[in-house]
């Protein structure tokens, strides 16, 4: 019965719990609409014709519905909406209150790409992995203008909107691979927007899981003082800054995030939350990462966590390096280079 | 029907009162005024459908079928604007509302007929400078202007939003007219409880102009400003916030859909009165719930913003108050409907626009029930679903209700009839013409296809150019009622003074109706849409408990 109404009413598969959970409502309210929509039709139907003008200039006798009548007209319909609205709301409680287990994905929307950020390590574009059978919170931002994550599978959506984070959850039911596209109109590219999540057994998923952090930890563990071989430093940086999660608050392009955007961040005179203004310059870059609520920049929240300890001092090096280098000189100079992330694939 | 040599040798009518152009153009008369808006807005409803089925066509294939996106974006926002702002929102209000509104009352004319002219104008420099925006530049936003899209995009937004400005102050002015015109020109006898519904519909239309039209251009106005001046109002990179231009912009754009229906309302309230021989089945309900849309319309803006990141307290909040707003359209659809009972009932060009706007009320309502539910709303937000329901209710019902005064009061205002077989069945095929154009966008917004695609996965493709048929069927539809009015306007059959025999109060007077509306004092002692007694207009004393 549900795949039949399913189909009749051209509804993708239900990829989430969400979808079967919601779609029952649908075939409620959709049934009861064509019904009440029917009786209407054959009521007038039957008025038209058993009431037909037989000659010109009849009189009809004044009726008047009784009140008692009337209550019933309001009464009815009212206490069905509010019932419908009762059971929708629920839904949308329910999916909008996440799980506490739930795994956490970073998706950042921008002009015209989806990023997902795993909290542990890898990140990815256009494609979301996610493991069957295991609540995922979204965490929703977007660079540029408002977007929408969409999965029609899913029966959910939720903007992007930047300067603010929003959230949504779900459980993939199966493994399998879901249409994402994005909803909110965004400019040219709009309709070419889009990403897939691919739903993947839990096994498979650690089995990915595993191989992106192997990607990371090669990098990570190498002796501070020794660099890849043949990088420079702007290079390692540019790495250092997708890696440790750098990029997720700061931008690289001029574009307003959470942080302040890196592009001519080098030598700019900074006013300061607490007045006056700071030079940033070698010794700030460094203080900021190290111990980023000493100096914080106005505008911002004071929301960065301590790198201390957990950057090496040679990728701190080379995160200045690569801040150096980027100017907006460069920028008109070659055209702009996305994503400066790309999935960590060995 | 035919034409009779005393009807043409009585006192001059409004139309050949003064016939040089000059006499139109500066005219302060409500009807003429009328007259010319009608001209006006039937101008920019083929412009927007013209608009409508180029976006069809190119939806007719995923990828390029006859423009570019770039075109393709800015074609969808000349559609929504044109519609919205030039067709839907002055369509009935300005039209039969001005013609009618005055002789509805027994009064002479509007309260400031020289403000009346200045609305006018007003609209036509409103229109002209938005279509040269459009055809020079163009903008690329869609109609809603959404922030801070609106504010980057290098397409030329400014004269845009400037022109809907001025466009703003002619509905402004308009519903300040009627207001006045309601509450200080009725006839002795003419209480608040005995006015036509289309007057009260017209009356509720014109409080939603008057109350809402300001904030929308005050939150163009801001746009603006910030476009130009870099100030920071709804650009988060400057401090802030996108969801506020939301919750502005449908603080008066959610009002605009009743400032668009309740017009409608008024005139199949009118019409199944006349084609039915019959009272309404209850008056005061649909004075009462007209009253509660124009109320509560102002509470359920939030209903667009179900995915916006608003708290889930607002959105229940806007859920609930939403569905009131159905309610009232409910209790509205039951009284029509029992109107007909008992009634002495004739089908005709107007009884099908009724019969078609029952439908796309209904339907369009209770899609928007379920979109109120919140939870649906996650998958069918910004969906063809969503196209498709405002089609429906918006359009649809609007576009019935405008065809349906249309023809109603085409002999009134012209003084001419049409063929009545033909419009009964253009009528026929305009409701199907629209059922087969936006049935199958329901069902793709089930399937997740977004509006304002250019581009689509392939499996949405049958459904699209079952759409696009549709809309070529419905495009045909219009022409012919062109076609046919227009040969009317000068060879139809003469009409008689009260061709539909309807004992609505604008029927009391000659048809067409003199330069002043009156030559003599008609008599108000019967209510409206009275049919129980034989002849009532000369019958001083009427039972009516």
């Amino acid at each position: 019965m549900n795949d039949l109404l399913r189909r009749l009413l051209f509804l993708p598969e239900q990829g989430s719990t969400f979808a079967g959970r919601v779609d029952r409502l649908h075939y409620w309210i959709i049934g009861i609409t064509f019904l009440v929509a029917a009786i209407i039709f054959f009521v007038g139907l039957t008025f038209v014709i058993r009431y037909r003008r037989r000659k010109a200039g009849e009189h009809t006798r004044k009726f008047e519905v009784k009140p008692g009548l009337e209550a019933i007209f309001v009464g009815v319909p009212l206490a069905t909406f509010l019932l419908w609205f009762f059971i929708g709301f629920q839904d949308y409680v329910w999916v909008q209150t996440p799980p506490e287990d739930a795994m956490d994905v970073y998706v950042t929307a921008k002009q015209w790409m989806w990023k997902f950020a795993y909290p542990d390590g890898p990140s990815a574009v256009n494609t979301l992995r996610v493991p069957v059978g295991k609540p995922v919170r979204l965490l929703i931002t977007s660079r540029d203008v408002i977007h929408s994550f969409f999965v029609p599978a899913f029966r959910m959506k939720q903007d992007a909107v930047p300067g603010r984070y929003s959230q949504i959850w779900f459980q993939a039911e199966r493994a399998g691979t879901y249409e994402v596209l994005c909803a909110e109109y965004c400019g040219l590219q709009h309709s070419n927007m889009r990403a897939e999540v691919v739903a993947l057994e839990p096994a498979d998923f650690q089995a990915w899981v595993q191989e992106q952090r192997r990607g990371v930890a090669t990098l990570q563990d190498a002796p501070p003082s020794v660099l890849p071989a043949g990088a420079n430093l702007r290079e390692v940086g540019e790495r250092v800054a997708a890696e440790e999660g750098c990029l997720k608050c700061h931008s690289v392009d001029g574009t307003p995030h959470i942080g302040p955007t890196w592009l001519d961040l080098y030598g700019r005179t900074e006013k300061l939350l607490t007045g006056g203004t700071v030079v940033a310059d070698e010794a700030y870059l460094t203080e900021s990462m190290m111990d980023p609520q000493a100096k914080v920049v106005a505008g911002f929240n004071p929301v960065m966590p301590s790198y201390f300890g957990k950057l090496a001092p040679a990728q701190t090096a080379a995160l200045i390096e690569f801040i150096k280098t980027l100017r907006t000189e460069r920028l008109e100079k070659t055209p702009s280079q996305e994503p400066v992330y790309g999935p960590l694939r060995p | 029907m035919a034409p009779s040599g005393p009807e043409l040798a009585k006192p001059r009518d409004y139309l050949r009162e003064e016939t040089t152009l000059w006499s139109w153009l500066a005219t302060k008369d409500h009807k003429r005024i009328g007259v010319l808006f009608l001209a006006a807005v039937i101008f920019f409803f083929f412009l927007g459908g013209l608009f409508a089925l180029l976006l069809r066509v190119e939806l007719l294939t995923p990828q390029r079928t006859i423009m570019s996106a770039g075109m393709y974006n800015r074609m969808f926002t000349l559609h929504g604007i044109t519609m919205v702002w030039l067709f839907l929102i002055p369509a009935i209000p300005t039209t039969f509302g001005n013609f009618l509104l005055p002789i509805m009352l027994g009064a002479k004319d509007v309260a400031f007929p020289r403000l009346n002219l200045a609305s006018f104008w007003i609209f036509v420099l409103g229109a002209a400078f938005l279509l040269w925006a459009m055809f020079t530049g163009g903008a690329d936003t869609g109609w809603t202007f959404y922030t801070p899209y609106s504010l980057n995009t290098q397409s030329s937004v400014l004269p845009v939003l400037i022109g809907i400005f001025v466009v703003g102050f002619s509905s402004i002015l308009t519903g300040l007219n009627f207001i006045v015109t309601v509450h200080t020109m009725r006839a002795p006898g003419i209480t608040w409880m005995k006015m036509p519904i289309f007057v009260w519909t017209i009356y509720g239309t014109s409080i939603i102009q008057v109350l809402a039209t300001p904030v929308l251009g005050l939150v163009l106005l801001l746009v603006a400003v910030e476009r130009v001046g870099g100030l920071g109002i709804f650009d988060p990179a400057r401090g802030g916030d996108p969801v506020l231009f939301q919750h502005l912009f449908w603080f008066y754009s959610h009002p605009a859909v009743y400032i668009m229906v309740l017009p409608a309302m008024g005139v199949i309230s009118e019409t199944v009165c006349a084609f039915s021989r019959k009272n309404l089945s209850s008056y005061r309900m649909v004075v009462y719930s007209t009253l509660g849309i124009a109320f509560v319309g102002f509470f359920t803006w939030g209903h667009h913003m179900f995915t916006a990141g608003q708290s889930t307290f607002d959105a229940g909040a806007f859920g609930v108050l939403s569905m009131l707003v159905a309610i009232f359209t409910a209790i509205k659809i039951f009284t029509w409907t029992s109107t007909l009972y008992q009634g002495s009932i004739v089908v005709t060009g107007p009884f099908v626009y009724l019969s078609g706007f029952l439908f796309f009320l209904m339907f369009g309502g209770m899609t928007g029930v379920a979109l109120a539910t919140t939870a649906l709303d996650l998958h069918w937000h910004d969906t063809y679903f969503v196209v498709a329901h405002f089609h429906f209710i918006m359009v649809g019902a609007s576009i019935m209700g405008f065809l349906g005064g249309l023809h109603y009061w085409f002999p009134k205002m012209f003084g001419r009839t049409y063929p009545e077989g033909i419009a009964i069945g253009t009528a026929v095929l305009i409701v199907f013409g629209f059922i087969a154009t936006f049935l199958p966008q329901f069902l793709l917004g089930n399937m997740g296809m977004p509006r304002r695609y250019y581009d689509y996965p392939e499996h949405f493709q049958s459904l699209h150019v079952a759409s696009t048929a549709g809309a070529s069927l419905l495009g045909f539809g219009f022409l012919i009622i062109f076609g046919y009015l227009a040969w009317s306007l000068r060879y139809g059959p003469v009409a008689t003074q009260n061709p539909w025999d309807s004992r609505g109060y604008e029927w009391m007077t000659e048809t067409p109706p003199p330069k002043h509306n009156f030559h003599e004092v008609p008599d108000y002692t019967h209510p409206p849409h009275d049919y129980s007694a034989p002849d009532v207009p000369h019958i001083p004393e009427v039972e009516h408990a």
